[in-house]
């Protein structure tokens, strides 16, 4: 196991740099002057001459290639025209906001799809089961903005109960910063109230986020427990007496959370990438939201740099769902 | 001579199916005995495995519907108990053994905890399965019943008993994994003991093994076993009585040497025949003309008329009922009373 | 008793109208299905005539009329008028046409590219499979939204851009799918029979193979309908992409979130619009998936 784990580590250099040649070439697509506009309005020509050469971007594509992989080598993922700041610098203080994020949206889509899925396969085809398919199928359906905008329509705005958005108020001091999860940290810090705060400023984004993995997650739960009930096994379990409930939790729920757990890692990857559009709702300060900022400037190197960190977390937590699913199936293990 | 341990009587299911409900059990009659092993034999389809299921209410209940009749074990209706009573029955009085040992243990678990599972449940209604002091707390149960799992592997012959019980399945031959399912089908003490093909996934040389430990396991303890089959040789090994079935109708039933060397039914006589002996001419083969009815719109009357070398107008009219032919044996053809008036005359 | 040789012979096997006529059935039982296949003919009849059908045309093309800005829903507009004046329902039934079409669009083109890439890469195996699969996974790896928007930023606003871009991270998906179902019929009996009777590969691959995978790719280019036009809203969301005045449910929906929450009709309708559009092309999917695939079957 330990050799499978290192040859897949050793695959991230490729995919390193494949990614990078990719997103080279559509920077090199951008028609217009990224220069130009990150220099301002009223720039002379020779001050953004200046600029470029500074940021280097007067050099011909490969040799900038060139650089940003030496770059990476140390870490430096380049300059931000846009921010001015070292994108390194800028992704480590918006890569946890969106973590955070996600793993709160995985969580909800995690702890209430795989009962759910469960729940309705034993109710097969009564109506509980038909209304959380059209529920599922909508819950796909909704989009992430429109959904997010009408949970600030009605929380925010009208009964009040939460902020509109941000992750904390401004005038509230965030905790010392630990791990960049606000909610660990408030806590580790043992500061209460920013955490309340924290919570409830996380609670729509992260819902409107969850909703789609919800009930992907509970459908997939949903046919791979029906596809267990019918195994032989459980024919046999149940002639031999085996009390209902223990044979569901026994033998149906653990054989279909490891399908599931495919399904919950390429969410993982989804929610990742898919993370723009609530944050622009909800003024989340997150990669997305940086990613979108950098975008509309057509400024590149964070764009280079985001789309490099997320991939290389998705290609990370497959490879952390695949060792979870040999640990689950043992039969996997001796392939 | 005691109480019957099971007894069927006129069983009639219906199952309902994508194109219409289809007539699978037409009034089945089944009396089974301490000691006795009854082979049920006949074609795929004929709803043998049915009546197996049925025994232990395991159909689900849409599609399945049961028309009328009683399955009566030890005295007690099990189409008319509680579900919990039927649940209380399962691995502890009434055990089932069913056909590919590959796909009927669960392959995520190790068997010794399979075995356990069954093991406590079973001590759940009946404490004296478990060797240890009423009082035992949980950690106390678990190990006596791994001691008992451990026991019961022993008692089929599989060898090192206790290392195998950390084994998974598929670390098991084809063989050892039935006799696990039979160990796992044993260790609730049960008085009856269905076996659902327990042979037909396994080699011939296996499959003697598994029968003997099935014959020897009769002798044991004195319970009663129906062992399904199409394998009319299996039945001529092992069980002590035989019914034969077709299309939902047991058409002869009776000792296995009376039936087997006597058949009085036309169709027991067809199966007879189809098999090859040392003096099969190559190229020889006996074969029974037709396919078995469609049981959504079945035959009146007799459901083998159709293909029946001897059927008569009558025969189409009402269903034969089973005549007694002496000795245990029955048939269920109007044509055997002639015969048998016949012979006699 | 008969002879085995004079077996009379077994009954007819059912044809393929046979299949259809079950399929169809099957199709119609479900509810769910009929009434996602209702919805996407209402969308589609909107998205031909939904320019031609709106109240206030001008005003689709640009008009506005600043003295009835943010009326609420009434009898004229009943989905009420926006900053512009302009009547919001005549401008989503514009949208439609708009959304649908870019959806189309994207999964047409994600189709074509994807099934060239994976036939290619399933049927001649090799190095050419091996890199064409190393591409697809490396553009898979990339998040499809961020990669889509720097394409569509890359390439500059505009329908036809965005349509493209948002299709270069949509290929990936059959590209695999068709691979897979390529290299699984290859290795099917009738491929090598074919091949043992001397047919070119030309001619096993678009007369043997291609068929069978068909049924396959439909039911992914349904079920991705739903999920392109939420991409295509997205992009419009964020800015990127069609641009003003041409209607679209994304752009709409952006404008609305400054006037929220006064006037927060003007969210309502593009919103719905979008969300029942991606509903209908959903059901619609599934049931197709149900009866095309009865394998998957729920």
């Amino acid at each position: 196991m330990l050799y499978f784990t290192v040859r897949r580590i050793l695959l991230l250099i490729p995919v390193i740099i494949g990614l990078t040649i990719i997103m080279f070439a559509i920077a090199r697509l951008l028609p217009g002057d990224p220069v130009a506009l990150a220099a301002g309005p009223n720039a002379t020509q020779a001050e953004i001459d200046a600029l470029a050469q500074q940021f280097g971007l007067d050099q011909p594509v490969w040799s900038q290639y060139l650089r940003y992989v030496g770059g990476l080598m140390h870490g430096d993922f380049g300059t931000s025209l846009l921010t001015r700041r070292p994108v390194a610098a800028d992704i480590a203080a918006y890569l946890p906001a969106t973590l955070e994020l996600v793993f709160a949206a995985m969580f909800l889509a995690v702890a209430l799809g795989i009962p759910l899925g469960l729940l309705t396969a034993v109710w097969r085809n009564r109506w509980p089961d038909y209304v959380s398919q059209v529920f599922a199928i909508g819950a796909i359906s909704m989009p992430r903005f429109f959904l997010g905008l009408l949970l600030q329509l009605c929380f925010a705005m009208w009964l009040m109960w939460l902020p509109l958005g941000g992750q904390l108020p401004i005038i509230m001091i965030p905790p010392p910063r630990v791990t960049g999860f606000l909610l660990v940290d408030s806590l580790l810090a043992g500061d209460t109230q920013v955490f309340r705060s924290a919570l409830a400023h996380l609670a729509m984004p992260a819902v409107a986020m969850s909703l789609s993995p919800l009930a992907t997650i509970m459908r997939m739960m949903r046919a791979s427990t029906i596809e267990v009930m019918q195994q032989d096994y459980v024919t046999t379990a149940r002639a031999l007496g085996l009390p209902k409930r223990k044979i569901l939790f026994k033998c149906v729920a653990r054989n279909a959370i490891s399908a599931t757990l495919t399904v919950i890692g390429l969410y993982f990857g989804w929610l990742l990438g898919g993370t723009v559009l609530v944050e622009t709702v909800f003024d989340w300060p997150g990669l997305g939201l940086y990613a979108t900022k950098a975008i509309v400037s057509q400024d590149m190197m964070p764009v280079i740099g985001v789309a490099l960190v997320i991939g290389l977390l998705f290609v990370f937590a497959n490879l952390v769902i695949d060792l979870l699913y040999g640990v689950i199936n043992p039969k996997v293990r001796y392939s | 001579m005691d109480a019957p341990l099971l007894a069927i009587r006129d069983l009639h299911l219906t199952m309902s199916s994508f194109d219409g409900e289809a007539h699978v059990l037409n009034g089945i009659e089944l009396t089974v005995r301490r000691g006795e092993i009854w082979g049920l034999v006949g074609e795929s389809g004929c709803g043998k495995s049915l009546t197996g299921l049925s025994i232990s209410r395991l159909l689900p209940s849409p599609p399945a519907r049961y028309l009328r009749g009683e399955i009566r074990f030890e005295g007690r209706d099990m189409l008319k108990l509680p579900i919990s009573a039927v649940v209380a029955l399962r691995g502890k009085k009434i055990g089932m053994i069913f056909q590919d040992p590959t796909t009927n243990l669960n392959p995520a678990y190790r068997i010794g905890e399979q075995l356990v599972d069954v093991a406590l449940a079973a001590a759940s209604h009946d404490p004296t399965i478990l060797d240890c002091p009423p009082r035992a707390g949980r950690r106390e149960r678990k190990r006596a019943a791994r001691r008992l799992a451990a026991a019961m592997l022993d008692r089929v012959g599989i060898p090192n008993p206790e290392a195998r019980l950390d084994n998974y399945p598929h670390e098991f031959s084809g063989g050892m994994r039935q006799r696990v399912l039979i160990a796992m089908a044993l260790i609730g003490r049960p008085d009856l003991l269905i076996a659902d093909e327990p042979t037909t996934a396994l080699d011939v040389s296996v499959q003697a093994q598994i029968l003997k430990l099935l014959k020897g396991t009769v002798a044991d303890h004195d319970i009663g076993v129906i062992l399904i089959t199409h394998n009319l040789g299996v039945v001529a090994q092992t069980c002590t009585n035989v019914a034969v079935m077709y299309a939902g109708n047991i058409v002869e039933s009776g000792p296995v040497a009376e039936v087997i060397e006597r058949p009085a039914h036309p169709y027991t006589r067809a199966l007879m025949a189809a098999i090859p002996t040392k003096e099969t001419r190559r190229g020889a083969l006996q074969g029974l003309g037709g396919t078995v009815p469609n049981l959504i719109a079945p035959p009146p009357g007799c459901r083998f008329a159709p293909r029946c070398p001897l059927t008569i107008p009558a025969c189409t009219r009402a269903l034969p009922p089973a005549v007694d032919i002496g000795a245990g044996h029955t048939a269920a053809c109007i044509r055997v009373e002639e015969e048998r008036a016949a012979v006699h005359a | 008793m008969t002879d085995l040789a004079h077996e009379p012979a077994p009954a007819a096997e059912s044809g393929g109208s046979d299949r259809l006529r079950r399929a169809l059935f099957r199709f119609r039982q479900s509810r769910l299905s009929v009434i996602g296949a209702v919805i996407v003919g209402i969308v589609l009849f909107f998205t031909i005539f939904g320019t031609f059908l709106a109240p206030y045309p001008d005003q689709v093309a640009g008009a506005v009329d600043t003295a009835a800005r943010f009326q609420p829903p009434s009898a004229a507009h009943p989905f009420g008028t926006n900053e512009l004046g302009q009547d919001v329902l005549s401008l989503v039934m514009a949208g439609t046409t708009v959304s649908v079409l870019a959806g189309f669009g994207v999964v047409l083109i994600g189709t074509v590219i994807g099934t060239l890439v994976g036939a290619v890469a399933g049927f001649a195996g090799g190095w050419t499979d091996e890199a064409l699969m190393r591409f697809t996974d490396l553009t898979l790896t990339i998040p499809s939204l961020i990669l889509a928007m720097a394409i569509a930023a890359a390439l500059g606003p505009g329908f036809v851009n965005m349509v493209i871009a948002i299709s270069l991270s949509w290929w990936p998906g059959y590209a695999r799918l068709v691979r897979g179902e390529v290299l699984a019929a290859r290795e099917e009996t009738y491929v090598t029979a074919a091949r043992a009777i001397g047919a070119s590969p030309r001619r096993i691959l678009f007369r043997h193979i291609l068929p069978n995978v068909v049924s396959p790719i439909i039911v992914k280019m349904s079920l991705d309908m739903g999920f392109a036009i939420l991409t295509v809203a997205g992009l419009g969301f964020i800015g990127i992409g069609v641009r003003p005045p041409t209607p679209e449910w994304g752009t709409l929906l952006s404008l609305s979130r400054s006037y929220m929450p006064d006037y927060w009709w003007t969210a309502m309708a593009p919103g719905m619009a979008m969300f029942l559009a991606v509903f209908g092309f959903n059901l619609l999917g599934d049931g197709l998936r149900d009866v095309l695939d009865p394998k998957a079957r729920r």
